[in-house]
């Protein structure tokens, strides 16, 4: 099918606003002669203040206000945004006497300038009982010292959890009978393997401003990507009625899960509150680094039985998950780490199990970050499905094909959705020609010494969430004949402001141009549950579509009472409306004229979508590395993408998240290293340690689409956001492991064990 | 202590703390363009330019750039005009706030080195972070718009 604005490649709306520097973040658009608030940290992973004393901080000129633990609110909440039922146990307080994590919060400090808010954090004097922490999540669960002892703990929902046992969450749930089809396959293999805790690492740290409105009121302005949770939970916070509380986000300076937890609001909300004054937090990146949201580090354990000639029938995963010092998607994460990975051999699964346990620790608590657990499970269980095919001898794209999920399949182990719209065959066929996989499969040694091979992996993700997640959109016919679009999700680079009036315009027949978008404010905006879990396309995509639709069948009722005609008797046409009959043709601006004019029938329709189902995006990932046998460097000089994320709305956009997504994956599989001290600190607390990928550690990124069409999508789409980050992890295992004979088992590859495995090779 | 600098053309004359950081000072002076990123001089999004030279404004003090001019895209607007359009139309933008950083020192590329190569840009582009992009369409939009130039010139 062709299109006037879907799969074309339309600049963003923002585009050029951003590129010239205009103010549009938060820390651009809110007064800056505001109290500037900071929180005192943890230097301890575990503790009790046994006393704290504010008075001579409080003395310091120009301090407005230190808060302790003894003047926050007793009720308990969660920091994650996520629609009721809330699956992350209610675990918080503002501030709390136990300190959980080296960086948790001690105090709040509020001030008229930094330099007096510094001092004044430091002149405030604490005592610590320092406590035993539980640092390795293995022995946390049924540890004797508990994270959580306190009894107002509480979890909404039944998940296993268990604050007396260090438990977040703990699920069994297989179908077939696993220990029978494992007896009975020619090849077993078991690996265990283990993921860090990544930082997202938006560029723009996390800052929220908060004042007082005109109605009394507290208005939010923060980079934020779900501010209807954010106004739920900022209340429960401060235990004020949800009424009282306004969110709105400007431009977002990046958020991959991270903004999807309220990491800072409740701090500058609760300065705000009490004061009355307007108040502003700026986080640090050191803070970001280690009292931000960053990937649950998990360990993986997956056995996967097959036959000697690829025939892959069970897989078994057992996922062991540190949620950290607070529950935050904790619950929610762990599952995808089997759901998004198990259901990709759907095609001769005879039995699957996946167990897991998440469990709380005294380190920094763990959030959500693009890929949300299918990132953690996916670098298992496709390193495993690459060892068992260099354990069979055969090809890893042809133990792939052979196994892999099929449009029209039912997938048991992803709640058993169909497969409606699965191109996963076309993206492998696709790659495997793009890539020249023949050849460059073949380890070969260049002449410098290098060593040169590569390795494919697949991946799928969600879009949406199944049965949960809202979205809406408010189409409105405004006068000439030009539309405002107001949703609920969050354009946080993104750029779904403009694929979602893409889609508008291509429903409204019209140029891009006459979409205005508006998003998101809590007191304007129609509900949504937010950007996060790959659902803005695909969920509120539809409602975009759908109220327009709508728009168009009432523009053609004001017609009907305009021209006496019937309203089968129209066609819209874009510009306007024809009347079939006569020929004439009515302009927009004539309707929308007519809709301020003695009219009853509404130019603003609000439509709501939500599924009972999340169909998968897939895509096939290959990678090829580069070797020094010298340093154990590895470098990824060559990296394809095909991707099936359905109808790409915005074929530029599409490509350019592949690429971030890809890249930021390669930085998680090769320098994004988190250590701890055993006092529990995280050593890699900025930029200078924590390396993030730089445009000189790539090699050429290629990018396909082999889109499928879920019929349930807006013009065919679905996701693409989150699934781009899995396959860099397994695919560069598999490249580095076919040149020195040894798969990796945790990440990053280092150098240094790529070196040893060279070493033991010779 | 008081100090003259010249933003964007404009003198300005004023007292400023010791510890001033050059961030600071201009986003005090409604520069918005200049981003943090970082405290360790890692990122890049601070980059203004100091007399022509780019330089990271998060790791000069105000009182050093005493006497001097400092430009910030603000103040490059024309220059940046000629070329953003074309990273634009990549998408190379997501959430834009690497951009200003990015721009600004791509301004300072292009004076330097008026026909660079692929390798070219992404050295001097180096200390330029970009967590979304992946950087690719970047180097695309950049080139397409060394193409233009060349193909007008011709
Ligand atoms: S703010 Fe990061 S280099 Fe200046
Ligand atoms: S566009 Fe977001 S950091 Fe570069």
């Amino acid at each position: 099918m062709s299109y006037r604005h879907i799969d074309q490649k339309p600049m963003k709306k923002d585009a050029m606003q951003l590129l010239l520097g205009k103010p549009a973040y938060t820390e651009d658009v809110t007064p800056a002669d505001c109290l500037v608030v900071k929180v005192l940290r943890s230097p301890y992973a575990h503790a009790l203040i046994k006393n704290i004393d504010t008075t001579i901080a409080c003395k310091v000129p120009g301090i407005e206000a230190v808060y302790t633990y003894k003047d926050v609110p007793q009720n308990r909440f969660t920091m994650a945004g996520q629609t009721y039922p809330e699956f992350s146990p209610y675990d918080k307080l503002i501030l709390d006497q136990r300190l959980r994590f080296v960086g948790d919060a001690v105090a709040i400090v509020a001030g008229e300038n930094e330099k007096a808010v510094d001092k004044a954090l430091k002149l405030i004097k604490t005592d610590y009982e320092v406590l035993e922490p539980v640092l390795d999540m293995h022995t946390a669960m049924d540890h004797p010292v508990l994270v959580h002892p306190e009894d107002n703990w509480d979890a909404k929902v039944e998940c296993g959890a268990d604050n007396k046992r260090n438990l977040v969450a703990s699920s069994r749930w297989s179908e077939g009978d696993v220990e029978d089809v494992l007896n009975n396959c020619d090849k077993v293999i078991r690996r265990t393997y283990h993921t860090q805790p990544c930082q997202q690492a938006a560029m723009e740290t996390f800052r929220t401003y908060c004042e007082i409105d005109y109605y009394g009121r507290l208005h939010v302005i923060s980079s934020t990507q779900i501010v209807f949770h954010a106004r739920r939970i900022i209340a429960n916070a401060l235990n004020i009625p949800k009424s009282m509380v306004r969110v709105e986000k400007p431009r977002i300076g990046g958020g991959f899960g991270s903004k999807q937890t309220l990491v800072a609001e409740i701090y500058p909300a609760f300065v705000t509150w009490l004061t009355k004054k307007p108040s502003r937090i700026v986080y640090s990146r050191k803070e970001v680094q280690t009292c931000g949201t960053p990937r649950h580090e998990m360990e993986m354990t997956v056995t996967i039985g097959a036959m000697n000639d690829g025939t892959i029938r069970c897989i078994d995963l057992y996922t062991l998950s540190n949620t950290g010092a607070y529950s935050e998607h904790g619950p929610t994460t762990v599952g995808l780490s089997g759901t998004k990975s198990i259901p990709l051999y759907t095609a001769n699964l005879e039995a699957f199990r996946f167990d897991y346990d998440v469990v709380y620790t005294n380190v920094q608590s763990s959030g959500a970050y693009r890929g949300y657990g299918a990132t953690q499970g996916i670098y298992a269980v496709e390193s495993a499905v690459s060892e068992m095919a260099s354990v069979l001898g055969i090809d890893p794209v042809t133990i792939r094909e052979k196994n892999m999920v099929r449009e029209g399949m039912e997938m048991p182990a992803y709640y058993h959705e169909i497969a409606t719209s699965c191109n996963l065959d076309k993206c492998m066929e696709k790659a495997k020609n793009l890539f020249d996989w023949e050849n460059k499969s073949k380890v070969r040694v260049l002449p410098n010494g290098h060593i040169r091979s590569a390795g494919v992996a697949m991946a799928m993700q969600g879009s949406g969430i199944s049965g949960c997640d809202v979205g809406s959109a408010t189409v409105k016919l405004e006068e000439t004949g030009f539309y405002t679009l107001t949703i609920g999700a969050a354009d946080m680079g993104t750029g779904c402001d403009t694929t979602l009036a893409q889609i508008a315009a291509e429903t409204l027949e019209c140029d891009l141009d006459m979409i205005n978008v508006f998003g998101a404010d809590t007191d304007i905006s129609p509900y949504d549950s937010g950007s996060y879990a790959s659902s803005t396309t695909y969920v509120t995509g539809k409602a975009v579509q759908m109220a327009a639709e709508d728009l168009i069948e009432n523009m053609k009722q004001i017609v009907s009472q305009m021209k006496k005609v019937p309203a089968d008797d129209m066609d819209f046409i874009g510009t306007g409306i024809k009347i079939l009959s006569t020929g004439e043709t009515v302009s927009l601006e004539d309707i929308a004229t007519k809709s301020m004019f003695f009219n009853n029938i509404p130019v603003q329709i609000t439509r709501t979508n939500t599924q009972p189902f999340s169909p998968p995006p897939f895509m096939v990932g290959m990678a090829e590395t580069d070797i020094d046998p010298l340093t154990g460097k590895v470098e990824v000089v060559d990296y394809v993408a095909v991707v099936d994320c359905g109808t790409p709305i915005n074929h530029n956009l599409a490509t350019v998240q592949t690429e971030g997504g890809i890249v930021q994956g390669i930085g998680m599989a090769l320098t994004e290293t988190v250590t701890y001290t055993d006092k529990g600190q995280i050593m890699e607390n900025s930029f200078m340690q924590y390396k993030i990928p730089a445009r000189t550690d790539i090699g050429s990124l290629r990018i396909d689409f082999a889109g499928s069409y879920e019929p349930t999508g807006p013009y065919g789409a679905k996701s693409i956001g989150e699934i781009v980050i899995n396959t860099p992890s397994p695919a560069i295992n598999a490249a580095v492991a076919s040149a020195i004979g040894k798969f990796h088992y945790t990440l990053p590859i280092r150098p240094e064990s790529v070196l040893d495995a060279l070493e033991e090779k010779k | 202590m008081l100090i003259t600098i010249t933003l964007n053309g404009k003198k300005i004359t004023e007292e400023v703390t010791a510890d001033s950081l050059l961030i600071d000072f201009v986003r005090h002076h409604k520069c918005f363009s200049v981003k943090r990123g970082c405290e360790t001089s890692n990122c890049g999004l601070c980059t203004v330019l100091l007399d022509g030279k780019p330089v990271l404004s998060c790791s000069l003090l105000t009182c050093r750039v005493n006497g001097h001019s400092v430009q910030t895209l603000e103040g490059l607007q024309e220059e940046a005009k000629e070329f953003v359009g074309f990273i634009a139309n990549q998408g190379a933008e997501q959430c834009g706030f690497c951009n200003p950083g990015m721009v600004v020192n791509t301004i300072a590329l292009l004076r330097e080195y008026p026909d660079p190569s692929d390798e070219d840009i992404r050295q001097f582009l180096s200390g330029n972070l970009c967590r979304c992009s992946g950087y690719e369409s970047q180097l695309r939009g950049i080139r397409a718009y060394l193409d233009f130039r060349k193909g007008d010139a011709a």
